[in-house]
């Protein structure tokens, strides 16, 4: 778990950083540490695997990946962890769970396709669909993005 | 479209650069100009510009919300059409909702719920049933991650994502 000096860094590291020379002066100063110290324990952190990496989050319609398919697959349980694997190994997919199902949802696979049209997105599921072995999917394609936004952790 | 003006190579090849991550260095744009052969104070012109155009939604870390103690799954709802603007202004104003998504299905409206526990995640899945009085919402949190990443590779002449 989490102590209170790292919980104030998620805190400050899950806003904004600012377009400046040194961005990690002021936050450090923000904290009473020193900005070597916070340095030291950005690293660690990511080491831990707490920060998943530091960069930037893009809106992908608008840098030019207009279509997103998310696609489902119904893959037998005992193929879960090959299908995966090479589902996962595809440079289109951006993200691939395996997740419960339910009497009207039988579809225990989901990845998310990005690409530049809705055609590109079913070549890609066509081509994954091949490698797999695997015909019982379907594309729900995004109609209307309604909120994409950024998790504000340990505010409560 | 607005106004907003083509990304130029120089602007792909960052962003490119930049999702890969930005270093864990005092002057962490510095590094990243000598890493693209060009000036600090052009990085930061350029992701000045490219933020106020609405390329980039936000500059910082990305966290793993399971190691931070926090629970997620994703949710999706059987919403009429007559009630879809109602029901999206309540799910988008849940704090712990970060992605909501019209999609192409009976289940029309597929979004991410992140919460600090089990327990507060199952009453905000309460809620919404309750809220918007509809009782077909499928919970769908992951049992099995395969991949969690992305990153777009913007570069000219590049394949179209790598």
């Amino acid at each position: 778990m989490l102590n209170e000096l790292e919980k104030a860094i998620v805190r400050e590291l899950q806003g904004d950083l600012p377009l400046v020379k040194k961005p990690y002066q002021a936050i450090a100063e923000r904290l009473g540490i020193t900005e070597e110290e916070l340095l030291q324990k950005m690293r660690e952190m990511k080491e831990r695997g707490i920060i998943r990496r530091l960069g930037v989050a893009l809106c992908h319609r608008e840098v030019g990946f207009m279509a997103n398919a998310m696609v489902v697959w119904i893959v037998p349980e005992e193929r879960a962890a090959e299908v995966g694997k090479l589902m996962a190994a595809f440079p289109e997919v951006s993200h691939c769970y395996q997740r419960p199902t339910y009497p009207d949802w039988p579809y225990n696979f989901f990845t998310m396709i990005h690409a530049k049209t809705a055609e590109e997105c079913e070549k890609v599921a066509a081509n994954i669909s091949r490698t797999v072995q695997i015909d019982d999917y379907q594309l729900l394609f995004s109609t209307e993005e309604l909120k994409k936004s950024s998790m504000q952790y340990f505010m409560e | 479209m607005d106004n907003r003006q083509e990304l130029t190579p120089a602007e792909k090849r960052l962003l490119t650069a930049i999702q890969e991550g930005l270093p864990i260095e005092p002057e962490p744009f510095a590094v990243l100009a000598e890493q693209l052969k060009t000036t600090e104070e052009k990085i930061l012109e350029m992701l000045a510009k490219l933020k106020k155009e609405g390329y980039i939604r936000r500059i910082g870390a990305v966290f793993d919300s399971r190691k931070l103690g926090y629970v997620s799954t994703l949710c999706a709802l059987k919403v009429p059409e007559d009630k879809l603007k109602s029901v999206a202004a309540y799910i988008n104003s849940l704090p712990g909702v970060t992605h909501n998504y019209l999609r192409q299905h009976e289940y029309n409206m597929w979004f991410t719920l992140i919460a600090p526990s089990q327990e507060a995640l199952e009453d905000a899945i309460s809620g919404i049933k309750k809220i918007t009085g509809i009782s077909q919402l499928l919970n769908l949190p992951a049992v099995n991650f395969f991949k969690i990443n992305v990153n777009f590779n913007l570069k000219e002449g590049a394949p179209d994502v790598e």
